[in-house]
Parts: C-alpha cells; sequence; structure tokens
C-alpha cells in the first residue's frame, strides 16, 4: 500500500508536443482517482508515465516515498488493466495470471495459491484452462483484472478498462471493480472519458483538459462546483448550459438584480436547474420557446430557446410541459443555482 | 454468382478443366516417360500410356546415379536440397525476425540506416552479382560447402518487411503488461512475440522453403564436388549427355524427384502457403 | 519509420539483434556489388596480371554492342510476352474459380503447384515436349505442316522459352488475381447485376477496374520474375541461343562473365541491371506503399 505523488510531471514529444504540462497531485494510500477528460486531454499519457511505459521529460514521480522517475515497469510493484485487456491469446488464463509471478520467481505452490485465489474473487475459476480467444467480452475483462490482482501490488492502473464493453456490462463491471477496490483498499488510478463512470468511481476526480489539470474534487464537489467553464461543460449529463449574461432577461425584474462578482460574463445552469414553476427561494423568470420534446422514460429533456436572443438550452425534467412544440413557455431558475463565469479565462468567478 | 446460367456454369468448368489439364500435361508426359525403357525413345513420338519400367528406372538414379553424366545417386542430391532448402529457409526466417524485432521494438541510432542496408537487397537478386558473391565465397574458402551455399541466399528483406509489418499489428499492449509482469526484451520475444507469430512462420517457411528448393544458378557455380550437388542442379548435369545417349526415362525420373517434395509441401499445406505467397508480395 | 508506442531501452541489444542480417548483407550483398561497380571500371589483362582504370570504357562498349542491345531488346520482348501469356491465363482461370464456389478449392488446388516446380525443371519439361524429334507436341504441329526446331529456328526458341516461363508463372499471378476477385465486395456485383449489367459487360465494367491494383503489383513482379528468375529456363532449354537468339541480359551477364570470363563487360552489365532492378523496385514501393504504409 503506498500512495502516489506526482510533482510538475511533464511530457513533452519531438520537442515540442506538450502532452502533459506540469502535473501536481497526490494520490492517497487506499484511494481510487480518476482521471478523466475528454480524448487527447494527457490523461492515458499521465497514466503511462506512472506505469513507467513513457519516460517522464520532467518533474518527480514518487510512490510511496521512493521516487521511481526511471524504474522500469516492472520495478515499480504496480499492476495495471489495459483498454483492450492484453491478454497473452496463446496462454491458458491460468498461465496469462501465472506470468508474472513466474518471472518474479515465485514458487509453484503460491502462485497456484495466488491464481486460484484471484480467480475466485473474480469468479473465473471455471475458466483457468481455456484461452482467451474462448472467452467472452466480460470474461476477458476479469481476467484482465485478475492478472493485476494476482501480483497482489502496491498501486492498480486502469486505462479505460470498460470502454470495450457493451452499455449493460459496463454498468455491471464498474460496481464490481468499486467494490473490489473497497475491500481490497489498494491505491488506484483509473483512466476514462466517460464523466458517469468517473462520477460514479472516484473517490476523487482529476478532471484534465489539454495536458493541464481544471480541477480536482470529490465528485460531488466538482459536479456542484465546476471551477472552469470546461468543467462544467465536461461533467453532467446532458451537459450545463452557457449562457452569456447579456441574453438573460428576467421578465419579474427588468434590472437583473443579482449580485455576481466582478468580471462574470457567462452565467452556467444544469438542466436539471431550469424548473416549469417557479420555486420558492429568489430566482429568474425567463421566456423561452420550445423547440423540441424528448422523453426518455424516468426523464424528459426539453430543448428551448430563450426569447429575444436564440440562445439554446436544455432542460431536464420529469414532467411532460403543458405546453406543444413551437409554443412558448415560461421558465425559472434559482439564484443559488446559477454558476458565474468569466469566459475570457474560463473560470469561475464566484 | 449473381443469377442461374447453365451455359455458363458449363463453359466455366470447361475452362477450368482444360486449364487443370495443360497445366498438368507436361508433368505428366515427364513422368510417363520416367517409366518406359531407353527404347522406348529411339524413334517416333514420346509414349503418352506408363511403361513397365518405373521401379527400374527410379531405383537406378536413386541409388547409383548415371555414371556418364557425372552425377551422384539421386537420394545423395535430394538430401542435399533438404540440407539447403532447410537451411535457408531457417536462416531467413532467424535472422529477419530478429531484425525486425530490433527495428520494430527499439530505438537506437542508425535505425533507419539498418532498415536501408536491408531494404537494398530487394535490389540485388544473385544473378546480378554472381561473379563478386562468387569471389567472396571462394575467398572465404566456402565453395562446395553447405555455408556456401546458403550464407549468400538467406539475408531477406521480404522476410524482414513481413514480420515487421505483423509485429506493427501486435497490439502495444501485450508488450505492455509483459513489462509490467518483469519480462524483458528476450523473454518477451520468446514467451510472447514468437508464439504468436507461430502462423506467419510456418507461412514463410513454406515459402523460403520453395524458395532454397528451386535455387539453379547459385549451386551450379560454388559446387563442384558431386557431394554437394543439389537435385536440381543435378538435372543440368544429366542433361549434358542427353544430346548423346537419351536416357529420357532417367532423366525425367529425376525431374519427377525434383520436382516432388516441394510440390508436395504446396499441396499439403496449401493454406499456409497461399498465405506467405500473398503476404510476402515478393 | 514507426515503432511501438513504448520501446524497449537497450543500448546494445538491438545492434546485436541486427548484426546476422547486416553482417551477411554487407559480406554476400553490398561489398559483390561494390566490387561488380568496381570492375565494371577497369581492364584486367588475360592472365589477371595487372588492372587498370579505364572509366567508363566498358558501359560505353557494351552500349556500342549490338549483342547487348539485342540482348535488351529481346528481354523486353520476353517479358512482356510471359507477362501477357501467364497474366492473361491467369486471369481467366481465376474468375472461372471465382465463379464456382462448391469447387474452387479443389481447382485451386490443382492449378497452383506449378509454384513449386523449379524454373530449370520446367524448362526441361517443355524442352521434352517440344523435342524436334520425338516430341508430342512437333509430332501435331507436322500435322499443320510446321517444322518445328528450335535448335535452328530463334523465333521458335523464343516461343519454347517463352512457354515454359509463363507455365510456371500462371499458379502465381492466379492466386494474386483471384485474392483480389474474393475481396471486391459481392453488393457490388449484386447491384450492377440489377442495374442489368450481364456477366461480361459486369466483368469489364466492374471487376477489372476494381483488380487494377493486384493487376499493375502482378505486372512488376512478373517482369522481376521474368529478367531473374527465367535463367534456368533458358539454360536447360536453349542456353541463350540458337545465335543469340534467346540470350537475356542475365544469361549474357553468365555467359561474358562465367563462361567467356570477361569481367570488365559482365560486371558493367551486371550494374546496368541492378539499374533496371532498382527502377523496378521504385516504381513497385510508389506504389506499394499507398496500400502497405512502409
Amino acid at each position: 500500500m503506498a500512495s502516489i505523488t506526482l510533482e510538475g510531471l511533464k511530457k513533452t514529444y519531438s520537442g515540442d508536443v506538450h502532452a502533459v504540462q506540469g502535473i501536481d497531485l497526490t494520490i492517497q494510500d487506499g484511494e481510487l482517482v480518476v482521471l478523466v477528460g475528454p480524448s487527447g486531454c494527457g490523461k492515458s499519457t499521465l497514466l503511462r508515465m506512472v506505469a513507467g511505459l513513457e519516460t517522464i521529460t520532467q518533474g518527480t514521480l514518487k510512490i510511496g516515498h521512493q521516487v521511481v522517475n526511471t524504474l522500469e515497469p516492472a520495478e515499480r510493484d504496480i499492476a495495471m488493466v489495459f483498454q483492450n485487456y492484453a491478454l497473452y491469446p496463446h496462454m491458458t488464463v491460468y498461465n496469462n495470471l501465472a506470468y508474472g509471478l513466474k518471472n518474479r520467481g515465485f514458487k509453484k505452490e503460491e502462485i497456484k495459491k495466488r491464481v486460484h485465489n484471484a480467480a475466485k474473487i473474480l469468479e473465473i475459476d471455471d475458466f483457468l484452462e481455456r484461452k482467451p480467444r474462448r472467452l467472452s467480452g466480460g470474461q476477458r475483462q476479469r481476467v484482465a483484472m485478475g492478472r493485476a490482482l494476482v501480483r497482489d501490488p502496491k498501486v492498480f492502473l486502469f486505462d479505460e478498462p470498460l470502454s470495450n464493453l457493451d452499455a449493460k456490462l459496463r454498468v455491471q463491471m464498474r460496481v464490481e471493480i468499486k467494490k473490489l477496490q473497497r475491500r481490497l483498499k489498494t491505491t488506484s488510478l483509473y483512466v476514462t472519458h466517460d464523466q458517469l463512470e468517473a462520477m460514479t468511481l472516484g473517490d476523487r476526480l482529476v478532471v484534465l483538459n489539454a495536458g493541464k489539470i481544471e480541477q480536482v474534487g470529490t465528485p460531488m464537489e466538482i459536479y456542484s462546483r465546476p471551477a472552469t467553464m470546461f468543467v462544467a461543460g465536461f461533467i453532467g449529463s446532458p451537459a450545463m448550459n452557457m449562457v452569456p449574461l447579456k441574453y438573460i432577461q428576467d421578465i419579474d425584474n427588468k434590472n437583473l438584480s443579482l449580485n455576481l462578482p466582478a468580471p462574470t460574463d457567462t452565467l452556467g445552469i444544469r438542466p436539471d436547474a431550469i424548473c416549469l414553476s417557479p420555486p420558492e427561494s429568489p430566482h429568474l423568470t425567463i421566456e423561452a420557446t420550445l423547440e423540441l420534446f424528448e422523453a426518455a422514460g424516468s426523464e424528459s429533456h426539453l430543448y428551448i430557446r430563450l426569447a429575444n436572443s436564440e440562445q439554446p438550452a436544455v432542460i431536464r425534467t420529469n414532467g411532460q410541459p403543458p405546453q406543444h412544440e413551437g409554443e412558448m413557455l415560461r421558465v425559472y431558475v434559482a439564484h443559488e443555482a446559477l454558476h458565474p463565469f468569466d469566459s475570457r479565462t474560463g473560470k469561475r468567478t464566484d | 454468382m449473381v443469377e442461374n446460367r447453365p451455359f455458363l456454369d458449363f463453359m466455366t468448368h470447361l475452362v477450368l478443366i482444360t486449364g487443370v489439364i495443360v497445366v498438368a500435361f507436361p508433368v505428366y508426359v515427364a513422368f510417363i516417360a520416367s517409366t518406359h525403357e531407353p527404347d522406348a525413345f529411339v524413334r517416333g513420338v514420346m509414349p503418352l500410356l506408363p511403361g513397365d519400367n518405373l521401379i527400374e528406372s527410379y531405383s537406378t538414379m536413386l541409388k547409383s546415379g548415371l555414371d556418364i553424366g557425372g552425377t551422384p545417386p539421386v537420394w545423395l542430391m535430394l538430401g542435399n536440397s533438404l540440407v539447403m532448402a532447410l537451411i535457408v529457409a531457417f536462416g531467413k526466417i532467424f535472422i529477419s525476425i530478429l531484425s525486425a524485432f530490433a527495428i520494430v521494438y527499439f530505438r537506437f541510432p542508425f535505425r533507419i540506416l539498418a532498415f536501408w542496408i536491408i531494404f537494398i537487397t530487394l535490389m540485388l537478386p544473385v544473378e546480378v552479382r554472381i561473379i563478386p558473391t562468387y569471389e567472396v565465397v571462394a575467398n572465404l574458402g566456402m565453395l562446395n560447402s553447405y555455408a556456401g551455399l546458403t550464407l549468400p541466399l538467406i539475408a531477406s528483406a521480404t522476410a524482414t518487411f513481413l514480420f515487421r509489418q505483423f509485429f506493427m499489428t501486435v497490439p502495444d499492449e501485450l508488450m505492455e503488461a509483459s513489462r509490467m509482469d518483469g519480462a524483458g526484451p528476450m523473454k518477451f520475444f520468446r514467451d510472447i512475440l514468437i508464439p504468436v507469430s507461430v502462423t506467419n512462420i510456418s507461412a514463410l517457411f513454406v515459402i523460403m522453403f520453395i524458395y532454397g528448393w528451386v535455387q539453379y544458378l547459385w549451386p551450379l557455380l560454388v559446387t563442384t564436388e558431386e557431394g554437394f550437388y543439389t537435385i536440381v542442379m543435378g538435372i543440368k548435369r544429366l542433361m549434358a549427355t542427353a544430346d548423346r545417349e537419351p536416357a529420357w526415362n532417367l532423366i525425367m525420373a529425376t525431374v519427377t524427384l525434383a520436382m516432388l517434395p516441394p510440390v508436395l509441401v504446396v499441396l499439403f499445406m496449401q493454406r499456409l502457403f497461399v498465405k506467405g505467397l500473398t503476404e510476402t508480395e515478393k | 519509420m514507426q515503432t511501438k508506442r513504448s520501446t524497449y531501452q537497450n543500448r546494445w541489444l538491438p545492434y546485436l539483434l541486427l548484426a546476422p542480417q547486416l553482417i551477411i548483407t554487407l559480406v554476400f550483398f553490398i561489398w559483390p556489388a561494390s566490387q561488380a561497380v568496381k570492375s565494371s571500371v577497369e581492364r584486367t589483362d588475360p592472365f589477371g596480371f595487372k588492372t587498370t582504370f579505364i572509366g567508363l570504357e566498358n558501359y560505353a562498349q557494351i552500349l556500342a554492342d549490338i549483342t547487348y542491345l539485342n540482348a535488351l531488346g529481346r528481354t523486353a520482348v520476353f517479358s512482356v510476352s510471359v507477362t501477357l501469356l501467364s497474366m492473361g491465363i491467369a486471369l481467366l482461370l481465376a474468375v472461372c474459380v471465382n465463379r464456382v464456389l462448391r469447387t474452387s478449392k479443389f481447382y485451386t488446388t490443382l492449378l497452383v503447384w506449378p509454384y513449386a516446380v523449379a524454373p530449370v525443371v520446367a524448362g526441361v519439361l517443355w524442352w521434352f515436349l517440344f523435342n524436334p524429334t520425338i516430341g508430342l507436341i512437333p509430332h501435331l504441329l507436322d500435322w499443320f505442316n510446321i517444322n518445328w526446331n528450335h535448335r535452328v529456328s530463334g523465333t521458335q526458341a523464343m516461343i519454347l522459352i517463352t512457354i515454359a516461363a509463363a507455365w510456371k508463372q500462371v499458379s502465381y499471378n492466379f492466386l494474386f488475381f483471384l485474392a483480389g476477385l474474393q475481396s471486391i465486395p459481392q453488393p457490388l456485383i449484386e447491384a450492377a447485376a440489377i442495374d442489368g449489367a450481364k456477366p461480361f459487360k459486369r466483368f469489364w465494367s466492374i471487376v477489372f477496374p476494381l483488380l487494377s491494383p493486384t493487376t499493375f503489383f502482378l505486372i512488376i513482379i512478373n517482369i522481376n520474375y521474368v529478367m531473374f528468375d527465367t535463367f534456368g529456363v533458358i539454360d536447360a532449354t536453349t542456353k541463350g541461343g540458337p545465335n543469340q537468339a534467346t540470350m537475356t541480359l542475365v544469361y549474357k551477364i553468365y555467359n561474358d562473365g562465367v563462361v567467356g570470363l570477361n569481367i570488365g563487360s559482365s560486371s558493367a552489365q551486371s550494374v546496368m541491371l541492378m539499374g533496371i532492378v532498382l527502377l523496378l523496385t521504385f516504381i513497385q514501393f510508389r506504389f506499394v506503399e499507398r496500400r502497405v504504409n512502409y
């Protein structure tokens, strides 16, 4: 068990491609931290630097108290689960799990014990003699996890381990990974581009964009107080509405009497913060046209355009609007649900 | 096919059967000739139906060869051909898979240069460098040896490219996972890369075996001792006698024996052969 | 040129791995080739005592030599005839095999094996069939009042080596055409059929154009084959005769160098041939590049 410390970590490719631009981050012992961001944000590179598969251009990487910058992957006492599982196609499941232990000179008895133990935890003990090609996607995923598990490493690294699974299996495996991590309490770093996966899995989230950290925090912190417009737009689905301040007209109160901090020029409003009936707390009242209504079972989405500005916005609600498509409606937003941003810096202003 | 056209189907089969016959006919005639006695060829047209001298022709050639032609027994030449083809095939695969591994899985100074040096061999078939290569082999004292027969033929840009191509399609994660599992480069090569390349290796082996077997000009130059004659070049020595004494039955018995091993390889390993041929693209 | 996403760090190992291939290449390919270049600009006296630098004189000589120019022209004619003949037959057979679904494997097996026949053996087989005294084919030609004797007639000798060389190459071309045909998406053919195109029309307007990468690739390979691999065919049948009528470039290098011991001229010819191969390889890779992405 160990913490992971990243100090000013940088990765530069062929002189001028800055994939990772100075990351400072500490992952506590036993914590599950999720690196999340769009493709190309540097999250995989960062994970692979921790793994030792990419060299570190600048900065210090510690696992526990040991600086591991130049250590081979095998010497870092870590295990990794790959997106495409990377199972050795010509080896049985048993040998896939045992390979790392054999290379490390474990005794036969010990290997056997560990493999069977891991196989039991992951419920793959019936397939130990099969080759990977005779396994389903979910089973392969389990074997990949098992390969990490048998080694009992200080750190687990997950590189988008669920993206090759179908939607249903993905949810199921997500829950299992979380349970397993809770049980083993192994420090884990998990990379995904799926914000829902990140929210549900992580003790903490690290939102990355263009090689830099946008925000670090617990899922709820990040959801309720996104530090930047990027985070606000990336976390949460449907994405947060970003409305230029000048387009917002409160029809009850011609002079927008909000107490907004100085450089605010954009308001972020979550789709579920726009209500169809007025809340009790102080709120805005806005007129809009209903463009499209989308019923998705437990919830429905309303696509509207604000009156006078044609600014589009999305509402998430669980009711059905009284209006028809093309008609005007009034929507309400509580003052406390507004996220003020400065679009020039992209930062939150309060 | 899209629609039913009985006449076209009939024509198709007719063309194919004709094709098969034309392709096979020269070999059929050669085999028939090998079953006759020498005097069947003195006058008139060559026989087209089997004779009764089959065992005699083949056992003569296999056991003692043709004295006048100065050829050793055919079994010896077959043995030499087998040795040569095997060394060439194994050698090509061995050195090519190692170089492809180096080029794909390492980054090092002069990597591109090494690639181009290998590439150049594509442009230097043995036929254009006969005399200087002969001199090199002679200076190294490798005339009349298996080394001299094979070494100048085993550098292979084709095989190196094939393995390079294939290695590029092997998922990167396999190597990364093995590194996590504590395997160094040679362990990864042996435990993972070779096993996943088995099909490619065998396909290439079939092609290279045939390549080694059908070599003609090179063995002709570097072997002057009968003990090192290969069967394909031995035919040439036999032919030298053909004008004087047409021992057609014996020549054709030898020709048949020379064809048999590689043709059998193609027939019995057709899947690998087709894969090897279409993937090496020469 | 690409490597893997992550690579091994090792100072000596890659060189060690490359060493066998590179040593063999340097000793048996690059060094001899450079020797050929060297002796192509030298003259060695008949006793081998003295070597003098003579510049491009050997080249000037062979380019002025009518027998060399004839060999060049003959090689061109030979290449084109073998390529056309073997590719034409191969395409016909491949189209037929592609039509018969159930028996395609069977026919393929019966058509591919000549690939494994050595060129010299191919030469011997046809030489036997065309043997002027007992050969079956001269006998048949006799009925049409054609007198076959490739020992006398240069044209007939050329026909003989063309047939022998093409016979062996059909299997190779056949396999590539078949692979090309099988990779054409069936819906495309079906769409054409729905548009009312008859089989022959479908072939020329859809299938053949889609085969053009294969066709082009095979043309290069076949020219290469005819230039170099047919040495055995010629040596077994005509030995360049009669009266040099079947003397190709490669056979002439062999004949002048190994048999005639004119090293300077033979080397100059080798170097010129290397130039031709270089050109062919260049064309081939310019083309292959697009598909294979080296």
